[in-house]
Parts: C-alpha cells; sequence; structure tokens
C-alpha cells in the first residue's frame, strides 16, 4: 500500500478500539507519514517506506536525557526487553534511541493498523519501564 | 568487508550528516547495474544448460541404437557361424567392430556433456546465491538511506512542532494524564448512568410504597409518639 493510501485509509479506520490521525510528510524526497494514535502527539509513529519494507518508528529520547550513570544499564535493559515485547524492536537512530516494527510492503491495512496500534501501545509500556534511567 | 559492517562503520563514523549519504548513489547504481548484469548472465547460463542437456539426451539415445546394431549383428554373425559361412561372420564381426568404435567415441562425448551439465548446475546455484546476497545487501544499504533520510524529514517536523522540546519524561507525563483524563470521565460517565438508573428505581419504590423512604415518614411520627408516652 501507498504511503497516501495509507493516509485516507487511517483517518476512516479504528481499530483494537484505537482511533488515528495522520499526516504527511515530504520535503527531502523520501515519502514519510506521521500518525499519532488516540490523541498521542508526543509519541507519533513515522511511517516510512522502501522498496521491500514498510518502517514504522517511534522516537523515545535522545541520548542527552539519559542519566549520564546508567547508560550502559539501560542499553542492556534495552536489549533484554526487546524480545518479550511484541511486534517491536529498540533501536537507535542518529543520537535518538526509537522503537519500531517492520513489515512487508504488501501487508493489508488491517496488519498495518495492529502494528501502528501495538507500537504505539509499547512505546509508552518502554518508556514507562525505564522512564528511572532519564533525567527529567 | 560485508556491507553490514560498512554501515556500521560509516554510522558510528557519523558519517552521516545531512545531505551526505552512506553509501554514495554512484555506487548504488554500479551495484543494480552489477546484479542486473549477473541476472542476465544467469539467463544466458541456463540456456546453454538445457541445450547441453538435449544434447546429452540425443547422444544417450544413438548409444543406445548402436548398442541395438551390435545386438543385432551379433545375432546375424551367430547364424553366419551356424551355416559355417566363416567369412560372412567376419564381415559381421568387422562391421560390429565399427560400431563398438562409432559407440566409444560416443560415450566420450557423453561423459563430456554430463560434466558440462554438473558444471553449469553448479555455475547456475553459485550465481542464484550471489544475486540474492547481492539484493539482500543492497536492500540494507537503501533501507539505511531511506531511514536516514525519514530521519532528516522527522527532524524538521519535529524542531517545527510543539513536542519538539518536550523531554520523554514530560511526554509521557503528559500521556499518562491524558489516558487518566480519559479513564476519570468514563468513570464519571458510568457514575452518572448509575445514578439516574439508581433513582428511576427509587421512584418506582416510593410509588410502591417499598424501601427507607416511604417508611420515613411513620417511623418519625412513632418515635415522637414514644417521647410523648415517656
Amino acid at each position: 500500500m501507498e504511503l497516501n493510501e495509507l493516509s485516507i485509509k487511517l483517518s476512516q479506520y479504528e481499530t483494537e478500539g484505537a482511533s488515528f490521525e495522520s499526516f504527511f510528510i515530504n520535503n527531502v524526497g523520501q515519502e514519510v507519514l506521521q500518525v499519532i494514535v488516540d490523541g498521542n502527539d508526543e509519541l507519533p509513529i513515522f511511517v516510512t517506506r522502501t522498496e521491500e519494507q514498510v518502517l514504522c518508528i517511534c522516537y523515545l529520547f535522545t541520548e542527552q536525557e539519559i542519566n549520564a550513570d546508567k547508560h550502559a544499564e539501560l542499553n542492556d535493559t534495552l536489549l533484554r526487553l526487546n524480545v518479550p515485547m511484541p511486534l517491536s524492536a529498540f533501536a537507535k537512530i542518529d543520537n535518538k534511541y526509537a522503537i519500531f516494527g517492520a513489515l512487508s510492503t504488501s501487508s493489508t491495512l488491517e496488519q498495518l493498523g495492529h502494528e501502528i496500534v501495538t507500537l504505539s501501545a509499547n512505546s509508552i509500556d518502554a518508556l514507562d519501564a525505564i522512564s528511572d534511567y532519564l533525567t527529567e | 568487508m560485508s556491507i553490514l559492517k560498512k554501515l556500521f562503520t560509516a554510522v558510528k563514523g557519523g558519517v552521516n550528516e545531512v545531505g551526505e549519504g552512506i553509501v554514495d548513489a554512484n555506487a548504488i547504481r554500479i551495484f543494480e547495474q552489477e546484479i542486473r548484469d549477473a541476472q542476465n548472465a544467469l539467463s544466458e547460463a541456463k540456456r546453454s544448460l538445457t541445450e547441453v542437456m538435449a544434447k546429452e539426451i540425443q547422444t544417450s539415445r544413438a548409444i543406445k541404437a548402436l548398442e541395438d546394431d551390435i545386438d543385432k549383428h551379433e545375432t546375424y554373425a551367430t547364424q553366419a557361424l551356424d551355416k559355417d559361412e566363416e567369412s560372412l561372420a567376419l564381415e559381421i564381426a568387422g562391421k560390429i567392430a565399427e560400431f563398438e568404435q562409432e559407440k566409444s567415441e560416443q560415450q566420450q562425448i557423453l561423459s563430456t556433456f554430463t560434466a558440462n551439465v554438473s558444471k553449469l548446475k553448479e555455475q547456475i546455484k553459485q550465481a542464484e546465491k550471489t544475486i540474492v546476497e547481492n539484493q539482500r545487501q543492497l536492500s540494507m544499504v537503501k533501507t539505511t538511506e531511506s531511514v536516514q533520510k525519514a530521519t532528516m524529514a522527522v527532524n524538521d517536523t519535529m524542531t517545527s512542532g510543539d513536542s519538539a522540546m518536550a523531554s520523554a519524561k514530560q511526554s509521557l507525563e503528559r500521556i499518562k494524564q491524558r489516558q487518566m483524563d480519559r479513564q476519570d470521565q468514563l468513570d464519571a460517565a458510568q457514575q452518572l448512568a448509575d445514578e439516574s438508573n439508581d433513582k428511576s428505581l427509587h421512584d418506582k419504590m416510593r410509588e410502591a410504597g417499598i424501601g427507607e423512604d416511604a417508611s420515613k415518614g411513620a417511623d418519625i411520627l412513632a418515635r415522637i409518639r414514644a417521647k410523648q408516652n415517656k
């Protein structure tokens, strides 16, 4: 599914009790869809498409927000949380820690919706779980 | 060095500054061209394989025919010997020798074809493996590029958006507050619904003279009377 099609379909779609708002970003030649689940615009999901996969990324925090003495411990915790966390995995992009999921480009609206809802819930849970490692 | 290792080095080294690709676009184009060339070579190899296999089958068939001829002529030679036709038998034996000569030549050709077939099959397998591997690596490079570009797009949006400056902790607090507000609203709505249910029930009970309210007046009167009687 193309991202603009996904954007239109998501606006009329509700799944697992969640509603979506999405905004199209295309200012560097790479299409990105910003999706907000249930009004949680603090943790938007960014959806982007390559030839092979659809990537859904949610940025959690920057490196600078980590309590300096807990950096290694946090990395260790994230690696341990990676497997139990459904559908999503932790990642690091530039200086930002993120949580992401990848889907096949032939995924249906239901699959994409489920992925986005799960990612959104995972991102909130993850931040909650590791907030002790972060500064204010 | 594997592509993944190259990417790792590039990401670690901070090559990914704005406008600078991890692997330059030209290198990607060359890589894509290499994959296409390999695919062309592969289909070429598959075509020659079918040709060689066809020749292999033809040669086996020729050998089979020669074997049949040899068998037939051996029978003829036996028959000639039975009839004491020594010289004819010798002539037939000469023919058999010719067939056998030809058969051994054909067998040599056949073994060359067979060797060719297995060599081509091995090459095709190898080429297919290389193509898949190159495609996988190309996809890694391209994904990295896409993520990089997407990150740039996202950064632009985030720095101009409202939530740009909020820390993760503040964001989490806001989300939790929103979730709590929503739950409170639901609870309140539920409470209201419950109360209005209760109220209508009480109204009905009062009308029917059942429950506390109905007996209250009588109770109070009884209490007052009891006081008077003291």
